[in-house]
């Protein structure tokens, strides 16, 4: 019987120092060819490939120059449905609730890129190299252009210092107030304006110009206008930009990253796109959305007839405004001039947004060639910088005569002559020039923000309401996860 | 030890006493067939002299004193019992089948149970059922014969994936049962059907032994053994079929079609598009340009089979060739398998045994769900327009606002794609059984499974006259993608009967789980002649700018110990317990260790004395599961953050790729539980005649380990590459009730038959949903909201949209109703009338309501087989009851075409008041309400069989042992009020399934087949 005891003991040992032999060492391994989050930022080509990835997120911002001018007097929402892209419509229509998948979107992505951003600032020093102020320049700057959509379209939101969000920070880290977030912003572009290069390295890289005009900007909204009017004068002054004389080829291929581009977000269609991931695009989503339906004819491509301007916008142009024909693509006179074709959207006014039109394709396009346009969306342009100080010196009543000397470069080359120099000042001026921003920016999604920050979009725009409508409403999934720590904006 | 000395007294009396020897031999047969029994045991009770029956049962035995009893025994047959009187060399002994004593024996995981002390929740479905409903592929063969469990297939497609629920949907991660091929872990889809001897469901908590892989059920399958002591076994089966639709839907002709066309553009005061609508006929069917009949399906497999007393062999192969109704050669499926069975007793105490299986399959696969799928086309292009154009070049469908731009020519679209997938598989195992004394067992074994497939698909440049399908660049992308993974198990049984009534079994061990591989997948530009025929990326000249390359490697693992206790008393009173401690390295060092509980106890009531076993009654069990299973499957590291997001910029008008964080990284992570309660009951009635099983189930899944949950914005999972984190995220409950009766019987000699009926009742709740107030998913229409939600108090995945009231009959009714305008346009007489179920006077989204949900409150299976003579019968037919599905694979266009239902649609006061009025002006009534939302029940004949064997002279002297022709149809006819194609192909997501994008139905085959044994 002896024996019958010994087996399994016997047996117990083997299994025993089988198992010994695979512990739980066994389920701990490294992932195969991976990086490892934490353990980053060894090189400076590391810093140089988190840096790209903050620049991703600038080419997501196409929802918001598309829903930016819907949002405005500007344009109709379009599409091929009034249920096509609701959220656009709701926008349009300024019935928009917290519940707006598109503008979830928007606020999703512009905190993508903030916290792209933030990665390289939390591990900002941890190696260090020559031209390391370069990168966190570009790293601040993005950040302050993140944080800037947000506060524009949002109001005072979350904000973390050098450090990434993580999970369940929601609950805990409270909106900051309106005036903190500028004060960030302030503080990157005033960092990035004086370490990042005034020529860029590569086209489409951030430059010092780019960090003045957006600190400019910053302070315009903020209606802190006598150091507005001093940094775009300090950017005008030393300026390496200029209005590139023919306002009709800024927004062609080749006018791209021209002598008037202060900042422009880059595009190309040499990498396909899906609807799954409209962000992943390397296109310009935007201008898809923009063209013409169905379309066949020279010189545009087809796309799906959203962001559709109204006749008011058409009729603010002045006689002989050589912009509106630029900006404007009437529709039923091009077929009747050329022979096109083309199909009636929802909403159809017969008006398009010329330019962010697609632009017929090379054959090397990658599809869904509705998601890939490759047309630059024109961030910051030299004649809109020209209008901001205008602004500044005017409504600061620094300089009237400096207002207007800005505002007529700006007319002069609209209408190809002095004539219509401008010569009035005070509020008229004030006035005039936003008239001006208008014309000279209508399709750019700059409209509402105008309207907005300079008290006029009631009545202007159908729908809007004072005290709720200047914000849009913190995304309902967002209020949900916060968890009671976020408040709605006003009137939502 | 005092019986072993009177034993040897008595042997050693017995041999003095009777110095008569005598010698016996002859032969084996079976009672009823007069087929000798190869094997049958033959022991001379008292000097235990024993003997084997050769391959032709034939046998002897010498030395026998006289007045020794013989026993003759085989399993499945009654001994029997002969007295030795004299010398006897033509002995003729006949066994005669016991059913009552044959015991079901059935595999529970690391070992085996007899089927009557079996205390989990366990369905069998046999060799014989597999082959009598000729699935293709072997999921299908679950539908409707085992209670509890459902198969969705997600396409009707040669080759596509089915998908298997066990009790309802647990979580909205990986739902599908582990699948353990002879103990090791393996693929069930891809095994050839006619290599199986039995598939066991286990549904409860005994799958706890599983642990780590067991939540949603495990599915053991034993693959065929040869018998030993047998002959060599030649079978052969083939079958011939032809496939066809079930259902061609009823869209417009082409005068329907402009008429209602004409109606719509007056309505919407527009110019009438078809000012002439005479002469334009019936048009184009579509439907039937692209589905094609007589579609076929060819199968042949051959297995061999045998052994000697010490070793069993089968060797197997076969062949599927299928063609789809669709596409034809353009969504094919090849199956080519083989298969070694090889087991060998070395010594009496040392058995190996060795299970090899190669399977290699192609298939080319078309565009079949969504929008932009070739049926989608096919139902929405107007009849009136043609298939070719007048110069016989295939017809573009115009590029106007009304046909959208994703309608294009589904011919065309067949004829331009282009793609093949090919895959090998090796998979087997090698094991071995030492004994190591009378009651100890030690197993082991090595199972592996080694995959390499590769893909090629052709964007053909292409031109489709402005469509979103137009390709401007021809491209090949090519994939190659290799899988490993082994298990290997090593673990002890000890076996112990205890004062006579005391049985005990002990199990204890562990289990080795790796799987690794990589990836490959590479796109080249520029094809040569854009042709088919010259893609290969070898051949490209052209490059992108973009990144086309990628690769993927992995390695993942799982380490398991386990142990288990059952014990019975006279198998009565039944009692098991297991525990499981996992590790896997989905979760973080933190959590990657996990322990699994569970018990099991059964009674067997009718063994008590008291119970008076009537003829009525003649068995009776009740039996009880309780514990705790765990689910991992998730994507690999979860836990980690890595850099693998997407990272690309444009500077000086090139793309520039850098680093990014991927997938938003949850450390956290831990198991998903699920806690599952079963109380079943087993009956017997007349006579065994009649079985019956019912069980109650109770299973809680917490913690749910859920992929993609939506987390806040400000931690970027929005961002390129990106996502949400896996989260454990909610909880589930499913309950429900099965039932199975089974009536085996026959009628006079020749007339046998069974009735199998059985039943699942499900209700799932979502009772917890962390981090969120709900999840959302699922896909309707164009640019509108998610329709499918997970959320706390309703079904998972149920469907969240607008109640309506009928059509508005009058402009007074409008008034009277809550403005719609908030859902796009203000409603006008011949509107959909939604519901303002908050009663704020306002319809808008918070209106939204419950309309149902793609869970089957019921599903259900009736089979019927009987043999009269030399004729079989059989007919199987499952049926699902209260699943909703949304009607999705309309185009809401102005001009593309519809289903005729639109024929009764409002035209005016009292016309109707379920289907709107037409019009091109803008309206809400295609907004998502429960007018999309149809009863998706049904009562399918999945297959109706006649088969005739042949016995005759000349069949038996060619060798043939059977000859069996058959005929019979699989997917004979589904009764459903479903406006669509099918209701049983549909995407099977938790949150989102349940939509009909127009998927590819399941053909109708008609099957002529043989079956051949030598």
């Amino acid at each position: 019987m002896k024996k019958h005891i010994y087996l399994p003991v016997v047996c117990l040992l083997i299994i025993a120092s089988f198992a010994i032999s695979c512990s739980d060492d066994f389920v701990v391994r490294k992932p195969a060819y991976s990086i490892d989050a934490e353990n980053y930022f060894n090189s400076k080509s590391d810093y140089d490939s988190a840096l790209v990835a903050a620049y991703d997120l600038l080419q997501s911002t196409y929802i918001n120059a598309l829903l930016g001018e819907i949002a405005s007097d500007n344009t109709l929402a379009g599409g091929e449905s009034q249920t096509d892209v609701i959220g656009y419509h709701q926008v349009d229509d300024m019935t928009h609730t917290p519940n707006n998948a598109e503008l979830k979107k928007l606020w999703d992505n512009m905190f993508a890129g903030v916290q792209r951003a933030n990665y390289i600032l939390e591990f900002k020093n941890k190696t260090d190299f020559e031209g390391k102020n370069q990168i966190i320049g570009e790293a601040r700057f993005l950040r302050a252009y993140y944080h800037f959509e947000l506060v524009k379209w949002f109001g005072g939101i979350p904000l973390n210092g050098d450090k990434r969000f993580k999970l369940n920070d929601e609950k805990i880290i409270p909106r900051s107030s309106v005036a903190d977030v500028y004060k960030t912003i302030e503080d990157d572009l005033k960092f990035a304006s004086e370490n990042v290069s005034a020529t860029p390295a590569q086209k489409g890289r951030i430059t010092k110009g780019a960090a003045l005009a957006l600190l400019g900007k910053a302070y315009l909204y903020q209606d802190k206008f006598t150091e507005a009017a001093l940094t775009f004068e300090s950017l005008i002054s030393n300026s390496p930009y200029s209005l590139v004389s023919d306002y009709n080829t800024i927004f062609e291929m080749n006018g791209e990253n021209n002598a008037e581009s202060v900042f422009e977000i880059q595009y190309t269609d040499v990498e396909g796109a899906g609807f799954g991931c409209l962000q992943c695009s390397e296109g310009n989503v935007a201008v898809g959305f923009n063209g013409v339906r169905n379309y066949s004819g020279p010189f545009f491509s087809s796309g799906f007839s959203f962001n559709v301007p109204v006749q008011d916008a058409v009729n603010a142009f002045e006689i002989g405004d050589k912009r509106k024909d630029v900006a404007i693509l009437d529709i039923e006179a091009w077929a009747a001039s050329t022979g096109a074709q083309f199909g009636k959207g929802n909403e159809h006014t017969g008006f398009f947004n010329r330019k962010y039109l697609p632009r017929v394709r090379t054959n090397t396009a990658a599809g869904d060639l509705n998601l890939t346009n490759p047309n630059n969306y024109r961030a910051i342009r030299y004649a809109d910088v020209l209008l901001m100080a205008a602004e500044a010196y005017n409504r600061s009543a620094l300089d009237d005569t400096k207002a207007r000397t800005y505002l007529n470069l700006v007319r002069r080359r609209a209408f190809g002559d002095n004539n219509h120099d401008v010569s009035l000042s005070g509020s008229a001026l004030t006035d005039l020039i936003l008239d001006e921003r208008r014309t000279e920016l209508l399709g750019e999604g700059h409209r509402f923000f105008d309207l907005v920050r300079t008290k006029k979009a009631v009545g202007k725009i159908a729908g809007f309401k004072t005290s709720k409508n200047e914000l849009f409403p913190i995304p309902i999934e967002e209020i949900q996860f916060s968890n009671g720590n976020w408040q709605q904006n006003q009137g939502y | 030890m005092k019986s072993n000395y009177l034993i040897i007294y008595f042997l050693l009396f017995s041999i003095f006493g009777f110095s008569q020897n005598y010698d016996i031999s002859g032969t084996v047969k079976e009672a009823g067939s007069g087929l000798p029994i190869p094997g049958v045991s033959i022991q001379e009770t008292r000097t235990k002299k024993t003997a084997i029956s050769d391959l032709d049962g034939k046998f002897s035995l010498g030395g026998i004193s006289s007045g020794s009893t013989i026993i003759f025994s085989y399993i499945g047959f009654k001994n029997v019992v002969y007295k030795v009187t004299s010398n006897n060399n033509s002995l003729s002994i006949a066994l005669k089948e016991d059913t009552k004593n044959l015991e079901e024996v059935v595999v529970i995981g690391y070992g085996s149970q007899k089927k009557r002390e079996v205390t989990g929740a366990v369905s069998v479905i046999s060799s014989k059922t597999i082959e009598l409903l000729k699935p293709i592929k072997i999921e299908q063969a679950l539908q409707g014969t085992v209670s509890g469990v459902n198969v969705i297939s997600s396409s009707g497609a040669p080759g596509a994936g089915l998908n298997i629920r066990i009790r309802g949907v647990g979580t909205n991660g990986q739902n599908g049962p582990a699948t353990i091929i002879d103990g090791y872990v393996g693929e069930l889809g891809l095994l050839n059907p006619n290599d199986i001897e039995t598939i066991t469901v286990l549904k409860d908590a005994q799958a706890a032994i599983y642990g780590t892989i067991g939540a949603n059920g495990i599915i053991l399958v034993t693959t065929k053994t040869g018998k030993k002591n047998s002959k060599a076994k030649i079978t052969y089966n083939t079958y011939t079929g032809f496939q066809e639709t079930t259902r061609i839907l009823p869209t417009l002709n082409a005068t329907e079609y402009a008429l209602l066309l004409n109606e719509s553009y007056a309505n919407g005061g527009k110019t009438l598009p078809f000012p002439n609508a005479s002469g334009l006929g019936r048009g184009t069917n579509w439907q039937k340009q692209i589905i094609s009949n007589n579609v076929p399906i060819i199968n042949h497999d051959i297995s061999l089979s045998g052994g000697s007393d010490k070793v069993t062999y089968s060797v197997s192969g076969s062949h599927l060739d299928q063609e789809g109704i669709i596409g034809q050669k353009k969504s094919d499926f090849l199956r080519n398998t083989a298969r070694l069975s090889l087991n060998a007793d070395l010594s009496d105490k040392l058995k190996i045994k060795t299970n090899v299986i190669y399977t290699y399959f192609n298939r080319r696969s078309l565009n079949d769900n969504g929008l932009g799928s070739v049926l989608f086309n096919a139902l929405n292009v107007p009849a009136t327009q043609k298939v070719y154009d007048a110069f016989g070049v295939l017809s573009l469908v115009p590029n106007t606002t009304g046909l959208g731009n994703e309608i294009i020519n589904p011919v065309a679209q067949i004829e331009n794609t282009y793609n093949k997938y090919d895959f090998k598989k090796l998979n087997g195992n090698f094991g071995f059984e030492y004994k190591l004394s009378k009651n100890l067992i030690l197993s082991s074994s090595m199972g592996f499974n080694t995959s390499n497939s590769k893909s090629k698909s052709f964007a053909k440049q292409v031109s489709y006259g402005g469509k979103v399908f137009d390709n401007v660049r021809s491209s090949v992308s090519q994939s190659a993608i290799n899988d490993n993974d082994y298990s290997f198990d090593l673990f002890l049984t000890y076996n112990k009967k205890f004062a006579e009534n005391h049985n005990l079994t002990l199990t204890l061990g562990n289990t080795i789980y790796k799987q690794w591989g990589s990836g490959l997948f590479a796109t080249g530009f520029d094809v040569p002649n854009n042709s088919w025929e010259f893609a290969d990326i070898g051949l490209t000249t052209g490059i992108s700018a973009a990144l086309n390359n990628g690769s993927y490697t992995y390695d993942e693992r799982r380490l398991s110990y386990f142990g288990r206790l059952q014990y019975d008393f006279k198998g009565k009173y039944l009692f098991s317990a297991m525990i499981r401690r996992d590790g896997s390295t989905k979760f973080g060092p933190e959590n990657s260790i996990a322990y699994f509980p569970s018990m099991t106890a059964g009674w067997v009531m009718s063994d008590e004395s008291f119970f008076n076993k009537s003829k009525f009654l003649s068995f009776l069990k009740f039996r009880g599961s309780f514990g705790t299973l765990g689910n991992d499957q998730i994507g690999n590291n979860g836990y980690l953050g890595l850099l693998s997001g997407e990272a690309t910029y444009v500077f000086d008008g090139l793309l520039v790729n850098g680093k990014a964080n991927g997938v938003i990284p949850n450390p956290f992570l831990k198991w998903e539980q699920e806690r599952k309660l079963d109380l079943g009951l087993d009956l017997k009635l007349l006579n065994d005649k009649i079985a019956i099983t019912s069980d109650y189930f109770y299973d809680v899944r917490k913690d749910l380990l859920i992929p993609g949950i939506p987390v806040s914005g400000i931690v970027g999972p929005s961002a390129p590459g990106s996502g949400f984190p896996t989260i454990n995220a909610g909880t589930v409950r499913n309950s429900g009730l099965e039932f199975s009766i089974d009536y085996d019987d026959k009628i006079g000699e020749n007339l046998t038959f069974k009735l199998g009926y059985n039943v699942s009742f499900i209700d799932n709740k979502v009772t917890e949903v962390n981090g969120a107030d709900f999840l959302a998913g699922g896909v309707f229409g164009v640019g509108q909201q998610p329709i499918s939600r997970m959320e706390v108090g309703h079904s998972i995945g149920y469907f969240y949209g607008y109640k309506t009231d009928g059509i508005f009959q009058n402009q007074a009714e409008v008034d009277a109703h809550p403005s719609q305008l908030a859902l796009g346009a203000n409603a006008q007489p011949g509107d959909i009338r939604f519901v303002d179920t908050n009663g704020d006077g306002v319809i808008n989204d918070l209106d939204k309501r419950d309309l149902g949900n793609p869970i089957p409150k019921a599903t259900m299976g009736f089979n019927f087989q009987m043999n009269y003579k030399n004729i079989d019968f059989s007919v199987y037919t499952y049926a699902s009851l209260g699943n909703e599905i949304v009607r999705n694979y309309e185009r809401v266009l102005s001009d593309a075409n519809r289903l005729n239902y639109v024929l009764n649609r409002w035209t005016g006061e009292g016309t109707s008041n379920s289907v709107p009025r037409v019009t091109t002006a803008a309206t809400s009534n295609n907004v998502f309400s429960d007018y999309f939302i149809e009863d998706g029940s049904f009562l399918r004949i999945q297959n109706i069989q006649l088969g005739y064997t042949l016995k005759s002279k000349f069949v038996e002297r060619a060798g043939v042992s059977k000859l069996r022709l058959y005929t019979s149809v699989n997917n004979l006819y589904t009764f459903t009020k479903y406006k669509g194609y099918d209701p049983t192909s549909l995407d099977a997501n938790p949150i989102g399934g349940g939509i009909d994008n127009g998927t590819y139905p399941s053909p109708r085959t008609f099957m002529l087949g043989l079956n051949l044994n030598f």
